[in-house]
């Protein structure tokens, strides 16, 4: 039939993908709510850790697509208590790292998670060049990312005086090692 | 002398030197030597496993076998971050053919999994305890909140804390110094973390909890053993105070710091001076009989 051609094949929902890339369970989860009772960032976020859980279970595309562009996977602290209080051992924090991925992958990112990612961004590229975190590196490039330019300035000279800042990064004498771990490491996640 | 490898993290070379030197300082009077592994790199952090879980292995895993070049079975991870990323790193080669096999060829480098990170909490209890008990003179006069944070306690399979809500580590070390630690609501809650810079307001408000909790009731100083719980508590605390009515001063010590004080080191041998919040108050009030080191 001519129609059939037209139809867009179903994306694979999420909670089978998770299931064969993480290998974690959505659907163990009961919608008891101890993770969302015991997430500091519960009223934070635009759906908790058990509402996120019901949207993937459900497994339509718009509710995929709901859980990839919401903010609060972005603001998961990873702090594992939901994973640690969640009766059926869901690995919460785990699936959230896996959102984050996929999220950036299918560019869906919350448009209020871009500072969050442009600062994740500037530290690893502090690791790229020098194979450690020089704090003023990351500062100062997440400050030209973010245009947030007079944040925190109150605080560097503070830490300056207490010998708390390096002002010229270490950088170590494996720079080579780090960098093609990343050239790898990339080209690893680009090919998924 | 026992020696051991020593990961300090890009932290205790930067925000939390304080830490690094009153680390040292016990480590001296229990005769271990933290021996730094040769050119180590950053963890990867949260920024590593947020973005990408192949760099959230491979970062930590160079640090592992680095170790095992260098024929440790030990590392001391002083950093809660920091020992997370490198347990979990083993736990995932440990327990993951895919990484098995995939890992020593991103970091060049053959990896085993004999070099087993341990926490500052561990490597306290034992390396130094039976070396210093008999050293801990000046006796510590005060009420301590032990706060503990996320990573020393959680996940249940990289830690070696019993009674992942209510953990006593802490409490026995600070009883055997002679201080008093409070029974409190908020030892295993979260700081923030690494939303420090990017969601300040966050930060505030979830720290204002725990130094309001600990103040209240009646502690003179929170204990941590964590750098990035430290700079949260102590860095932050004007974006802490907007959240509370009163001008919190608590302050936010290590436990390496207690533990110095307690043998009698100097405050500043110990890093009291590079804190934001001061200690001072607390410090006078315990009595001092202060030893060279």
């Amino acid at each position: 039939m001519e129609t059939k051609s037209k139809i867009e094949p179903l994306a694979q929902p999420l909670k089978e993908k998770i299931l064969n890339e993480i290998n974690e369970q959505v659907m163990k989860c009961y919608q008891c709510g101890k993770c969302a009772a015991g997430c500091p960032l519960s009223g934070e976020m635009d759906y908790t850790p058990n509402q996120i859980l019901r949207l993937l279970q459900i497994g339509e595309p718009t509710c995929d697509d709901e859980v990839l562009r919401s903010y609060g996977i972005w603001l998961c602290l990873t702090c594992d208590t939901c994973h640690s209080r969640c009766p059926q051992e869901v690995d919460f924090p785990h699936i959230m790292d896996f959102l984050r991925s996929e999220a950036i992958k299918r560019k869906k990112v919350h448009p209020k998670a871009k500072e969050i990612i442009a600062f994740h961004r500037s530290f690893l590229e502090s690791i790229e060049k020098t194979g450690r975190l020089s704090e003023v590196g990351l500062i100062a490039s997440y400050k030209l990312k973010t245009f947030n330019l007079l944040q925190d300035v109150d605080l560097a000279p503070k830490m300056f005086a207490k010998g708390k800042l390096e002002i010229f990064p270490h950088r170590i004498k494996g720079r080579q090692a780090i960098a093609r771990i990343f050239e790898k490491a990339m080209k690893e996640a680009h090919n998924d | 002398m026992t020696k051991i490898g020593y990961f300090p993290g890009c932290s205790l070379n930067g925000t939390a030197k304080e830490y690094d030197l009153s680390l040292k300082a016990i480590a001296r009077f229990a005769d271990v030597e933290l021996v730094e592994l040769n050119d180590w790199n950053c963890c990867g952090a949260t920024a590593a496993h947020s973005l990408n879980s192949t760099l959230a292995v491979a970062l930590p895993a160079r640090n592992l076998a680095i170790a095992e070049r260098m024929g440790f079975d030990e590392i001391l991870v002083p950093c809660a971050a920091c020992y997370s990323r490198l347990a979990q790193a083993l736990y995932e080669i440990k327990s993951d053919e895919k990484y098995r096999t995939k890992i020593p060829q991103l970091i060049e480098m053959e990896i085993k999994g004999t070099a087993n990170p341990i926490t500052v909490l561990d490597f306290i209890n034992k390396y130094v305890l039976d070396k210093i008990k008999d050293k801990l003179t000046n006796k510590l006069n005060a009420k301590f909140a032990c706060y503990y944070g996320c990573l020393l306690t959680r996940p249940e399979h990289l830690s070696t804390i019993e009674r992942r809500e209510d953990p006593l580590v802490m409490e026995q070390i600070v009883k055997l110094a002679g201080g008093i630690a409070i029974d409190w609501a908020f030892k295993v809650e979260c700081c923030g973390a690494g939303l420090s810079v990017v969601r300040t307001d966050i930060v505030g408000k979830l720290c204002a909890k725990i130094v309001d909790d600990a103040s209240s009731r009646g502690a003179d100083a929170i204990v941590v053993a964590c750098p990035m719980c430290h700079s949260n508590l102590d860095m932050r605390r004007s974006e802490i105070n907007k959240n509370l009515s009163t001008d919190n001063k608590i302050p936010a010590i290590y436990i390496t710091q207690l533990l110095g004080l307690a043998l009698g080191i100097e405050p500043n041998k110990l890093g009291f001076d590079k804190h934001f919040v001061p200690a001072d108050n607390f410090i006078q009030k315990l009595q001092k009989q202060t030893v060279e080191v």
